[in-house]
């Protein structure tokens, strides 16, 4: 028999408080009310008082509601039944089909050892040129895409999905637009993936505290299928949004922000999501995309600034392609110095021209002169976006990086690249006859 | 006789109790959960009968009524042999064993011993029955790795202790009696283990003395430029992504110190597991010994505790400072002090105190004054010189300088090695800016040589900055030498390239010899026909040293190179 209350003495914002004796500290509870029931989370217990949490708001919610605690934190079923299923971001059925009730796990749990962690090694092929050969995604890192809102993120984010080869893909939907949820289940539908992915979507008319909970369901989900071995693959969009309710949240509890209205604790919360990606012993790993959109273009706005301290690097999109000189993949150099021998070469070859390229470019809308070396530059790195740069290219890592040395070979000589010169040897594309 | 009391206030990782009975600040207590895990915390505030803990666990579970029992111990940690290469949690738990017992999460309420209570060690003595000791004088030693480790009299005693027994040579564990000392009726025996309370400083010594010697890190800007003293502090700020890791990464590889703490405070775990899988397999240069021989890693990463993370830069600079009364020269690298500084924040609202700016409380720059203050080189009691050196990172919100963590941090320490995003940007590592960084301490080469050689750096920015308005043409090749020399400076010297294994270290011999050759450069009279020409003579001579930089010491082809800078010179020389 589960305790509950019919008396509430306060209402405000999403948040609770009534009388109530032997609660536990972040246990779940039910307000069932005159519109329907909602789950709520213990946020604080004060002598003979506890504050709670509504998921669904306060809205319409009444004194006089019951309130019933059900004795433990949050939980989850987990099981491969949840494979192809829809779920809201507190966990209830979204398809139509029903709730799953067996072998419940708990939400947002410790922290995982950091002594039993992997190195990450394995590289994730995307098909994607900018990312393969210049930012290369590993297997168990955090990455998150700097977006600037209308970018093409969510594209990118199930481009990656589908090409990923993971075992698992979870898909954590956060203040989504109701056709970008459409967007997404068509695009795994389509790409034959749906059979192994499971969605968690809030969007943006659901309850705002529903949206803290999405990623913690997810991220649950994602660790029990690593802890089966499984590769997963999980994807957070947007992640701003989840710090805009962390906000609004902090400031109904008359917390002191720290800096522009965001609660002093964003890093905390954002680190312990983040932190869930991972590699085990046993070959289970969760890999972990999220999609930060940045207000204004501004990287020190304090969601994209505390993400960037989290993770390890960012994919920047900007103007439609990932953008090579703010992108960062920190665990590169696990993975390209064993794909093939030029990798890094011409990761580091094509990037330093396509800089002095933009250079160039500069002086040229400055008036200056253009000398013959400056023409070079600026033909190429006219190709360099066509060829390499666009998202329209969709090749291997191999075929990617013999498009670059058909690409240097069609402008330089050898020498001018600054690429050793036995690599140049090998692979410089002699010109056709 | 432990104290016992009831919860009557959960809010997060802050609980308060009311007990009836004298408690102390930091004492450690117990929250008992219902079913029957105990969480550690510790006391942060009394008020009357209530007092407010910060609880070291998740608080999930807790209620109203539950039991709070109250220890008479500060929060401390064990000091003896056996504490070197190992892994602990910032409550010095060892994750090692944490995992083999518990498994792949932590699970809260799991604590283990910090010092391995089964393995023997070597036991030298060195008092003898009769003699007169006072704390932290030695009583014998025993052999850690390479060192020796000495075993003291405790911390703790006053006045004056007259040996009565002492153990012969032998085998012992860290829990024996390996002496027993007296002082008028009293007498106590003593084992290889001391504990002390994190948060009060250690150090018994005859003086404390001022940093003198540098301590070199073989990164030639910090050496020649920046330097820092053994015992001297230093921070590093810097965006994220700049290389604050990676600077103290390599720092901690290749630091002529004895012993390396590393404290991961608060930031990734990944970078912890990269140092825990690497440190067994790379060689210490120094000694021949693997790295992990001269390493303890206090790690509570980003996703455990918040509480736990505060504590734990306190009981790394407790372990350093013990090792300082061991008598080794230490280095802590405690990364990032802003994560800590946050966890001070966290709990500070909780606590409902007045705010000061950005919401840090008021009480932040003490504390990080305090910290630091724990760095210093002394005089044992032996005479024996030791050293504890600090370093920390900084991470800015915004990478904006003008903020709490790094101006309480600039005012204390000896030394501010900036980070600058557009160095990293431009991918000029170790991304130090050489314009904003400074040292108050001297280094291994001649001051007023390194400040003529810098000179060349300010100089060059200053021509770099005309030269954006009225461009190349407009410029004086006077000017564009000085440019240009800045430039080579700056490539050849301030960076190093940390993936390249000879480029990586630059020991001071090897430093001083490439000062020379580089000033050489910065000194000789040029005379060239064009910009161009002046460019391509600085491309040449650039690429010369940058091989001569990823030639090995020693290597016949150093002499090679060094004729070949001496030809490009000679052709491009001014009469005289
Ligand atoms: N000395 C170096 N040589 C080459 N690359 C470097 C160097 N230092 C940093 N980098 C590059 O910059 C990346 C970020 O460095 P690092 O992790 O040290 O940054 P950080 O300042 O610690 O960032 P955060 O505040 O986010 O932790 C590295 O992954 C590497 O790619
Ligand atoms: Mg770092």
């Amino acid at each position: 028999m589960n305790k509950y209350y019919t008396k509430i003495d306060n209402l405000a914002g999403n948040v609770a408080t009534l009388k109530a004796k032997g609660v536990g500290y972040d246990e779940l509870a039910v307000v069932e009310g005159k519109w329907g029931k909602s789950l709520a989370q213990v946020i604080r217990v004060n002598g003979d008082s506890a504050t709670i949490q509504i998921f669904a708001g306060t809205r319409g919610v009444s004194t006089g509601d019951k309130v019933t605690f059900l004795g433990s934190s949050m939980r989850f079923s987990f099981s491969e039944d949840l494979f192809g299923r829809v779920f809201s971001g507190s966990g209830e059925a979204r398809d139509g089909r029903g709730e799953l009730t067996d072998n419940l796990v708990e939400v947002g749990g410790p922290a995982v050892n950091p002594a039993i962690r992997l190195m990450p090694n394995r590289m994730i092929p995307t098909n994607i040129p900018m990312i393969d050969v210049f930012n290369t995604l590993v297997e168990g890192q955090k990455l998150p895409i700097f977006s600037i809102p209308g970018e093409p993120y969510n594209e990118l984010l199930a481009r990656i999905a589908l090409q990923a080869e993971a075992d698992v893909i979870i898909l954590g939907g956060m203040g989504l637009k109701y056709d970008e949820y459409l967007f997404f289940k068509n695009k795994l539908e389509q790409g034959g993936a749906m059979d192994h992915s499971i969605m968690f979507i809030h969007t943006a008319s659901d309850p705002v505290v529903e949206c803290l909970q999405t990623p913690d369901i997810a991220l649950t989900v994602a660790e029990q299928f690593a802890l089966e071995g499984k590769k997963v693959l999980c994807l957070l969009t947007d992640m701003t949004n989840f710090a805009n309710a962390l906000k609004e949240i902090s400031i109904t509890m008359e917390q002191i922000p720290s800096n522009r209205g965001y609660p002093g604790d964003l890093y905390s919360q954002l680190a312990s999501r983040y932190e869930k990606a991972v590699v085990f012993e046993d070959g289970g790993s969760i890999t972990l995309i999220a999609v930060t959109t940045m207000p204004g273009d501004d990287v020190t706005h304090p969601v994209p600034d505390n993400t960037g301290y989290i993770t390890e690097g960012q994919f920047y999109l900007k103007g439609g392609v990932i953008d090579p000189f703010g992108s960062l993949s920190r665990l590169k150099q696990q993975v390209n110095g064993k794909t093939r021998d030029d990798h890094r070469a011409i990761m580091d070859g094509c990037i330093q021209l396509y800089s002095k390229c933009r250079e160039t470019r500069e002086k040229r809308a400055m008036g200056f002169e253009m000398s013959e070396w400056d023409n070079k530059l600026l033909s190429y790195g006219d190709d360099f976006e066509k060829k390499i740069m666009s998202f329209s290219n969709n090749v291997g890592l191999f075929d990617a990086l013999d498009s670059c040395w058909k690409l240097l070979s069609d402008h330089f000589e050898p020498r001018e690249t600054g690429i050793r010169s036995n690599l140049c040897e090998k692979y410089w594309k002699k010109e056709q006859a | 006789m432990s104290l016992t009391g009831r919860i009557v206030t959960v809010y997060g990782n802050m609980v308060t109790a009311e007990v009836n009975g004298s408690v102390a600040q930091n004492a450690v207590a117990y929250c008992h959960r219902s079913d029957g895990v105990k969480l550690m915390s510790e006391i942060i505030r009394i008020r009357g009968n209530l007092i407010d803990m910060q609880v070291f666990e998740l608080t999930r579970g807790l209620m109203v009524g539950d039991l709070v029992e109250v220890t008479d111990d500060l929060l401390s940690v064990e000091l003896g042999p056996g504490l070197i290469g190992m892994v602990y949690d910032g409550l010095q738990n060892p994750l090692v064993e944490m995992a083999q017992k518990v498994g792949n999460f932590l699970e809260p309420g799991h604590y283990l011993k910090a010092l391995d209570r089964n393995k023997q060690w070597d036991f030298t003595p060195v008092a003898k029955v009769g003699d007169v000791l006072t704390c932290a004088e030695v009583l014998g030693f025993v052999k850690e790795n390479i060192f020796d480790h000495n075993i003291m009299v405790p911390f703790t005693l006053r006045g004056e202790w007259t040996v009565k027994d002492i153990a012969p040579a032998g085998k012992y564990t860290v829990e024996q009696t390996i002496a027993t000392l007296e002082k008028d009726d009293e007498t106590i025996s003593v084992n290889m283990i001391q504990k002390w309370p994190v948060r009060m400083p250690l150090g018994i010594y005859k003086e404390r003395l001022l940093p003198t010697t540098p301590m070199v890190t073989k990164q030639r800007i910090i050496d020649t430029f920046f330097p820092v003293m053994l015992g001297g502090t230093y921070c590093i700020p810097g965006p994220f992504g700049a290389g604050k890791t990676v600077l103290q990464s390599n720092t901690s590889r290749y630091a002529d110190v004895d012993l390396v703490i590393i404290a991961a405070c608060g930031e990734r775990a990944g970078e912890v597991v990269e140092t825990l899988r690497e440190f067994p397999h790379l060689q210490d240069p120094r000694t021949g010994r693997t790295l992990i021989e001269r390493t303890i890693i206090i790690c509570n990463t980003s996703s455990m505790p918040v509480a736990a993370r505060e504590s734990s830069v306190y009981t790394a600079v407790t372990l350093g400072e013990y090792y300082r009364q061991v008598g080794l020269n230490v280095l802590l690298l405690a990364d990032s002090t802003s994560r800590w500084a946050q966890a001070l924040r966290e709990m500070s609202g909780r606590l409902e105190e007045i705010p000061g700016e950005e919401a840090f409380p008021a009480y932040l720059e003490s504390s990080i004054a305090r910290f630091y203050e724990r760095g210093g080189i002394v005089e044992l009691k032996n005479g024996k010189k030791a050293s504890l050196t600090i370093g920390g990172t900084v991470s800015p919100a915004g990478g904006n300088f003008e903020e709490p963590v790094t101006q309480g941090t600039i005012k204390v320490v000896g030394a501010f090695l900036g980070l600058s995003y557009a160095r990293s940007y431009a991918r000029r590592f170790p991304a130090i800016d050489p314009l904003e960084s400074w040292s108050k301490y001297n280094g291994i080469i001649d001051t007023e040589k390194v400040d003529w050689a810098h000179d060349f750096l300010k100089r060059g920015k200053t021509v770099n900055e005309m030269m954006q308005v009225v461009g190349e043409e407009g410029t004086s090749i006077e000017d564009f030498i000085v440019y240009l020399k800045s430039e080579f400076l700056d490539n050849v010297y301030l960076q190093q390239n940390s993936f390249d294994e000879v480029d990586a270290a630059c020991p001071v011999e090897r430093q001083k010899y490439l000062f020379n050759m580089v000033t050489d450069v910065l000194a000789y009279n040029f005379a060239f026909v064009s910009k161009a020409d002046a460019r391509d003579t600085f491309f040449t001579l650039t690429e010369q040293f940058r091989n001569w930089n990823y030639t090995p010491w020693g290597s016949e082809k150093l002499a090679e190179i060094e004729n070949k800078v001496k030809e490009t010179l000679a052709a491009k020389g001014a009469a005289k």
